[in-house]
């Protein structure tokens, strides 16, 4: 399989599909059906066994088009969390019924995974499935759950025994968002806005044809969930004062009334910083192209917080009086996270999740300290006792 | 921004293979123990490693093209070297020599460079660029050596990095005719070796009363060739303080898993550990760094704030990783016996060598256009 190869069966599939006359949903499933949707997937499943790395190919020949895309930021848990889980563990039964639609975008995906009670200890959760019959019984709360409000599905991490240790007594489900007993409540942050929302789940009936993976392996099916969620993060390459540092520093070049040298410093400092970080993401990245991963990831998001933090905090400075106003403190309910459309007074408060979100700097720190520089694991009292005996 | 070349961030295959000789070389010949024995003899340079690394392995020549003796590889294998050169603080001029004195005269051409180059590109000749330590890109040409009227130069140099063990002096001086480069024999020159801070790289004091040189460049092309040196030296220097961070990193994590206290090894306690992560952040951050620098000079695009970025980051980390190493040793890393002392002193004059980061980020500020 060659980009060549790709490209003439893009080209072949929109001429029998013309992307101006063909509707965008009759399109896009065509071009699942085709096999040109994510190449890697299997033949049947929207894809045919090609190398990840050829997909860049095929969007770009579809983008060159003027094909209709399917709008990959606003299904982005859907594509990046739900879709290689379902893969990697779901029936042929389930992998037929849940990926096409996923991929189109005719359902949107959500993630029900956190609780108030399990942040970064995940697998402390307490959401309890019961087996009735065909059917598991929810209960529970989760949280941080973006776009929960506009999805139709949802992976979703129960407790299905709670008398063996926490990583052992987990099951994972697909969960119908609009079944009986799942209500859905808007978590407004510090900004004002509720990107996230509150799960309530009561009673919620899930057939068990629709549990992915064994009984008690809800852990493992998790594990490869985060693992994708760590590649989408990872992911983007920036050009040189691409993002945060570019906005402040076309404030500093537009506005000299605002200057003083001590903000020249910290905000060339900063400059420095990003350039730094942008390099060791093009290096991480290198390294991936060349087929030895490196274990910089945990490390570069610890620092891209960071900064973000800092340079937020400058910018507001930076303005003078105008960082003593806000912009907007109505509660919406954005489907982006818009870091660069709003004013500075949101940056400074939305970066502040940068270091929460994703992983905690402070577990990260531990990620790296113990997997990367092979220190002395944390103690784990929990290890070996029964989830239900915990204290909490 | 205008667009810039992809650069290529990572090792070849054949600058592993470099850096594994080098590793080597210095494993077997310049351990910590030797280095510490060696620091208060008469001896402080081991110039004999010095004659294995320049000649024997080829490091003094890798900027230097075949046709004038060198082995035409770049700024790259360069950068190899000295991250190795920083892990180990080995006491040799590579510095002064292989990059300062062999970057100005690459720079400067001419008969009188291609004669020299050859000779210090084989590691046969040592040399040093007879300019303070401290001289940052971009800075006045210096006016303290003068051209009398017979042709010799008489004046100073203070604070020359690896001037007393040269036998080249590459002087900048300036005469009637303006500024010019100017080689000098160091048997020509009173050179004396200052108590330094750094005890495995040393500065030495140059003074010349009417010494004879011999004209290499002048006018306008000698203090591009200067600048030329400085730019080369202050960006492969991050390569070195990579390597020290390096040090700092690996030696005090395996330190710290192997120290028991409170039962415990001291490196399982979560305020060490994170410390530690925070260090490794700081490592892939300098390594990029550097290595854009060295690939930037090597390839001839976006120098200036290459090397500005780099020192402007790689600098301060270096000294910091140190330091926490010694805080993280507690007492035994303030001792005169532990080596972490030669790694201290080395990031600390390494962080003024070329103009301190304070300086870079205000060259990097007015680089990128950022006005006071």
């Amino acid at each position: 399989m060659t980009p060549d190869d790709l490209r003439a069966q893009v080209a072949g599939f929109l001429a029998a599909h013309d992307p101006k006359t063909t509707d965008r949903l009759e399109f896009l499933r065509a071009r699942y059906d085709a096999g040109l949707a994510w190449v890697h997937f299997p033949e049947g499943l929207g894809g045919q066994g090609a190398p990840r790395a050829l997909q860049p190919v095929v969007d770009a020949a579809f983008a060159a088009a003027g094909a209709p895309d399917n709008d990959p930021r606003r299904i982005g848990i859907g594509l990046g969390m739900a879709a290689p889980t379902i893969l990697a563990f779901g029936t042929e039964e389930q992998r037929t019924r849940y990926l096409r639609p996923l991929w189109t975008g005719e359902e949107v995906w959500c993630q029900l995974f956190s609780e108030p009670g399990a942040g970064s200890d995940l697998a402390a959760l307490a959401t309890r499935a019961v087996r009735d019959g065909d059917d598991w019984v929810v209960t529970g709360q989760k949280v941080w759950t973006s776009g929960a409000h506009n999805s139709q599905w949802a992976i979703l991490v129960t407790r299905t025994d709670p008398d063996v240790p926490k990583h052992q007594g987990m099951t994972y489900f697909l969960c119908d968002m609009t079944a009986p007993g799942v209500e859905v409540r808007p978590l407004r942050q510090i900004t004002g806005e509720a990107e996230f929302n509150e799960v309530f789940l009561t009673g919620v009936r899930i057939p068990d044809t629709q549990r992915l993976g064994a009984v008690g392996e809800g852990w493992k099916v998790a594990q490869t969930t985060l693992m994708n969620e760590r590649v989408a993060i990872g992911g983007n390459a920036l050009p040189r004062e691409g993002g945060l540092i570019g906005m402040v520093s076309k404030t500093w070049r537009e506005r000299p009334e605002l200057r003083t040298p001590e903000l020249r410093d910290r905000l060339v400092q900063h400059w420095a910083e990003a350039e730094s970080l942008r390099l060791a993401a093009s290096r991480l990245r290198q390294q991936l192209t060349a087929g030895a991963p490196g274990p910089e990831g945990s490390a570069m998001k610890v620092a891209f917080s960071e900064l973000n933090q800092k340079l937020t905090g400058l910018e507001i400075e930076l303005l003078g009086e105008e960082g003593l106003r806000y912009d907007d403190w109505t509660l919406r309910r954005p489907e982006k996270v818009d870091f660069l459309g709003r004013e500075a007074g949101y940056r400074y408060l939305r970066a502040k999740g940068n270091s929460i979100e994703g992983g905690t700097s402070e577990v990260l720190r531990n990620i790296i300290s113990e997997r990367v520089l092979g220190l002395p694991s944390e103690p784990r009292v929990d290890k070996d006792v029964a989830w239900k005996d915990l204290p909490r | 921004m205008s667009e810039l070349p992809t650069p290529d961030l990572l090792y070849s295959d054949v600058e592993e293979d470099l850096r594994a000789s080098v590793r080597d070389l210095l494993t077997d010949r310049a351990a910590p123990a030797a280095l510490l024995a060696r620091v208060e003899t008469a001896e402080p340079y081991d110039l004999k490693l010095w004659k294995t690394l320049a000649a024997d392995l080829g490091a003094a020549g890798l900027m230097v093209p075949e046709k004038l003796g060198g082995h035409g590889a770049s700024a790259r294998e360069t950068a190899v070297v000295l991250e190795e050169l920083g892990r180990s603080v080995a006491p040799v001029p590579f510095l002064g020599s292989a990059v300062l004195a062999t970057s100005a005269l690459l720079a400067a051409g001419g008969s009188v460079a291609a004669e020299l180059l050859p000779r210090l590109a084989g590691g046969e000749l040592t040399g040093a660029l007879a300019v303070p330590l401290s001289t940052a890109p971009g800075a006045a040409f210096p006016a303290t050596v003068s051209v009398d009227d017979d042709g010799t130069l008489s004046g100073r140099a203070g604070t020359v990095v690896d001037a007393s063990v040269a036998e080249l002096l590459v002087v900048p001086a300036t005469g009637p005719e303006g500024p010019g480069l100017y080689a000098v024999e160091a048997s020509a020159a009173q050179v004396t070796e200052l108590v330094s801070l750094d005890l495995t790289r040393r500065v030495a004091d140059v003074g010349l009363d009417h010494a004879a040189a011999r004209l290499v460049v002048g006018g306008a092309a000698a203090e591009a060739a200067l600048d030329t040196a400085l730019t080369t030296a202050a960006g492969l220097l991050a390569s070195e303080q990579t390597g020290l961070t390096e040090w700092a990193l690996t030696t005090t994590v395996t330190y710290l898993k192997g120290r028991y206290q409170f039962g415990r090894p001291v490196g399982g306690f979560q305020s060490l550990k994170h410390r530690l992560a925070n260090l490794y952040t700081d490592l892939v951050n300098a390594r990029a760094t550097a290595r854009y620098a060295a690939d930037a000079l090597a390839g001839g695009y976006d120098v200036p704030i290459a090397v500005a970025v780099a020192q402007a980051r790689v600098a301060p980390i270096a000294v910091h990783a140190v330091e926490e190493a010694i805080q993280l040793h507690g007492g035994i890393g303030m001792t005169w016996e532990h080596p972490a002392h030669l790694f201290l002193k080395r990031a600390k004059s390494d962080e003024l060598a070329f103009g301190t980061p304070g300086r870079h980020r205000a060259r990097l500020a007015d680089l990128v256009d950022l006005p006071a």
